[in-house]
């Protein structure tokens, strides 16, 4: 029996075994839409802005590591994807974003919400096509997944004329693909993993830097067993956390440029550096000219293109982190590095990092220390961008492994909200927890409409600073403190939610603060705190953007300090 | 670090796009194309793609583990230190007259081109070779007044058997 284009797709979807699609709906996509009511099967949660949709979809994606899918109209729908679409891209989420076009008699003569999406998404895409003949549609469908899913993961858009979705022919779905370009190195090389090995066992002073990577892979236990076998200290960047328990000896934090002092000098101090899943991101790195001149590099990462990108690398090892770690976890000799740990230790007490300061004020630290406390660690936490990002990042304990979802690579404001909502949806058993800014917060603020209709219990955390908080730090530190443009007029968030139908509470006081987060834990549904923080509070440490990683400013010492370099 | 330039040949797939893509990756990256060559290969359905690249190894490796990455490019190799035979055609209209045509023709058997075109007042020649071979002409009748130039850029393939 012949099937529509839309019925075909709907049908590849359940076969690649998609549940949800977060999507708002046009012209462009009515065929689809039309025939959602043949697919029960799979859910639709109405967005209300597609760039919602696509940060929704990459939320659900990065908690549950199968790929996140979204749709749009032609046109105005297409772009507003563009934002969550190159943030999955930067992350490395596995998404598949699907659009409608405008009838293919019309492509190329600007047709009302025409846009040539295809072209828009080259530079923020693993790769994507225009669907021109319906009977391709099923093979694209298959190859999109499977794209999107292996190796190093991403987006993949499929772009549909509106005539396409119409058009019929016979239903038949690949097993397999044939896709002659697209190469995947899982298992590393033995000769390579023998020299990394080698490296390993001969270092006095080595650091385990722990990317995404680690926790696409799911190589949780391979890590540790590196880690704990060698007594290696283990440093990882901000989307590495919890690839690596928070609360273990060997955890020295995160490095960077909000990193702690102890993981940025044990960095720069270090004679290897074991960078895991991760591409030497300059907000991980500091200023690499200087970044940790004694260090022979080995990278392990599954795409070879990441190797000496930003940074010389010794020994390459291009494969699956699961797959490279087991087979090079057996060649590593048991080691304790007695003196280069307690040198470690020596500097945690030196550059205490985490320490919080006194005094009455609501200060963005405790308040994510005590999320902390209220959930024992058993939650997951989603981030905007800035300073909420870095306070949630820097004073929660991640012990579950993918317990934090945060935008790193492209950083929009505005993801906390609806990855949020992506991520409960995936993991409904889950406690979620959104840590939000006041500026970003109303960025997605029309996403409390689906989480109301949807009944997508999250709990909303803003850390409202009347700022844009992480901006007016720079314009404090490094533009002579002249707040151009930073201060923000916000309205009253605890309306807007109750607008919403979303109870909430506003918070002013330190003493508030645990029977606010109790009432949002005890409360079935969405809750939304409004934490009226110390407005010009800031992230310490800070290395100033151009400056080693060993030169920081710290909250007791705010003048550049640290060693050598 | 030396800066060379570099010849990097790519099969890649006969589809709509496939240029866009590699304009794009090269754009974004900062890359610089000094020519690209374009056609049909031995296989059917792939086109091969002779990019000369400037810059030191490592940013060209970079150049070509990026490519490699992009779905419709099957593969990439960078053939510049092996060996290799290159070519590149050009046509040049250039001024002629009575009076120089001769001498024109004089110097287009020399480097072994071919006149494709002649009209009362010009002449079109084909010449094939390396890059050197077709620079030299060109410098050459720059003296009797070129019209106009249009080159392919390079295309290259690795000598022997092997492939």
């Amino acid at each position: 029996m012949k099937k529509t284009g839309a019925q075909i797709l709907c049908e590849s979807l359940i076969k690649e075994g998609v549940e949800v699609i977060f999507g708002i709906l046009g012209g462009a996509v009515l065929p689809i839409y039309d025939t959602f009511p043949q697919y029960p099967q799979l859910r639709h949660i109405l967005v209300r802005h597609e760039q919602g949709a696509a940060h929704a979809a990459d939320g659900y994606a990065r908690a549950t590591h199968k790929a996140g899918v979204c749709i749009a109209t032609s046109g105005p729908g297409a772009t507003n994807l563009v934002t969550g679409i190159a943030c999955a891209y930067m992350d490395s989420a596995p998404m598949v974003a699907i659009t409608g076009q405008v009838p293919r008699s019309v492509i190329g003569k600007d047709a009302f919400q025409e846009t040539d999406i295809t072209g828009i998404t080259i530079p923020i895409t693993k790769h994507n096509y225009l669907v021109t003949d319906v009977a391709e549609l099923a093979k694209t469908v298959k190859e999109a997944f499977y794209i999107a899913q292996t190796g190093r993961p991403g987006p993949v858009l499929i772009d549909i004329p509106r005539d396409v979705q119409q058009e019929t022919t016979e239903f038949i779905y690949p097993d397999k693909v044939d896709l002659p370009g697209y190469k995947i190195i899982s298992r590393g090389h033995p000769a390579q993993i023998k020299k990394a090995a080698k490296l390993i066992n001969e270092a006095e002073q080595p650091v385990i830097i722990a990317g995404r990577g680690v926790i696409i892979s799911q190589a949780y236990d391979e890590l540790r067993e590196l880690a704990e076998e060698a007594q290696i200290p283990v440093v990882h960047t901000l989307l590495g956390i919890s690839s690596f328990p928070g609360n273990h000896i060997l955890n020295l934090g995160m490095l960077g440029m909000h990193g702690t002092g102890s993981a940025n000098m044990a960095v720069q101090n270090a004679d290897l550096i074991i960078a895991i899943g991760m591409r030497f991101d300059d907000r991980a790195t500091g200023n690499t000219k200087y970044f940790a001149p004694n260090a022979r590099v080995i990278h392990i990462d599954i795409d070879p293109a990441e190797i000496g990108k930003n940074v010389l690398t010794e020994v390459p090892v291009v494969g699956d982190i699961k797959s490279v770690l087991t087979a090079m976890n057996s060649q590593i000799e048991r080691r304790e590095h007695v003196a280069w740990l307690s040198q470690i230790e020596q500097w945690s007490y030196e550059y205490p990092s985490q320490e919080i300061r006194e005094g009455e004020e609501l200060l963005p630290q405790y308040i994510v220390q005590q999320i902390y406390d209220a959930t024992q660690g058993d939650a997951l936490v989603v981030t905007g961008v800035g300073q909420n990002q870095m306070w949630a990042a820097r004073y929660f304990t991640y012990i579950k492994p993918n317990s934090l979802i945060s935008a790193g690579g492209l950083g929009p404001m505005g993801f906390e909200l609806p990855a949020a909502m992506g991520v409960k949806v995936g993991c409904p058993e889950e406690v979620v927890w959104c840590i939000a800014g006041d500026g970003g917060f109303q960025m997605t603020i029309q996403e409390l409409a689906t989480i109301t209709q949807e009944r997508i219990a999250v709990k909303i955390a803003i850390m409202n600073n009347g700022y844009l908080g992480m901006v007016r730090q720079w314009q404090e530190l490094f533009y002579g403190r002249r707040y151009v443009d930073t201060k923000l007029w916000n309205p009253d968030f605890v309306k807007i939610a109750e607008a919403y139908d979303i109870p909430g509470v506003r918070v002013k006081r330190r003493e508030e603060v645990i029977p606010a987060i109790q009432k949002a834990m005890e409360y079935p549904g969405a809750f939304l705190i409004d934490f009226l923080i110390e407005p010009e509070e800031n992230v310490y440490p800070i290395v100033p953007p151009g400056e080693s990683l060993a030169r920081f400013l710290e909250l007791s010492k705010p003048e550049v300090r640290g060693g050598k370099l | 670090m030396i800066n060379t330039k570099h010849t990097l040949v790519a099969l890649v797939e006969d589809k709509p796009g496939v240029l866009n893509r590699i304009a794009s990756l090269f754009r974004r990256r900062g890359f610089n194309i000094q020519s690209l060559a374009v056609g049909g290969s031995e296989h059917p359905g792939l086109s091969r793609m002779t990019i000369v690249v400037g810059g030191d190894s490592a940013q060209v490796e970079q150049v070509r583990k990026q490519l490699e990455k992009l779905i419709n490019v099957v593969k990439v190799s960078d053939i510049t230190e092996e060996d290799i035979v290159t070519r590149e055609l050009a046509l040049i209209k250039v001024k002629a007259t009575a009076q120089t045509r001769s001498e024109i023709m004089q110097i287009v058997d020399i480097f072994r081109a071919n006149i494709v075109d002649v009209s009362p007042s010009s002449l079109t020649i084909e010449v094939t070779g390396d890059e050197d071979k077709v620079n030299s002409l060109i410098g050459l009748l720059r003296e009797f007044g070129v019209k106009e130039i249009a080159r392919t850029g390079r295309i290259a393939l690795t000598r022997g058997g092997g492939s």
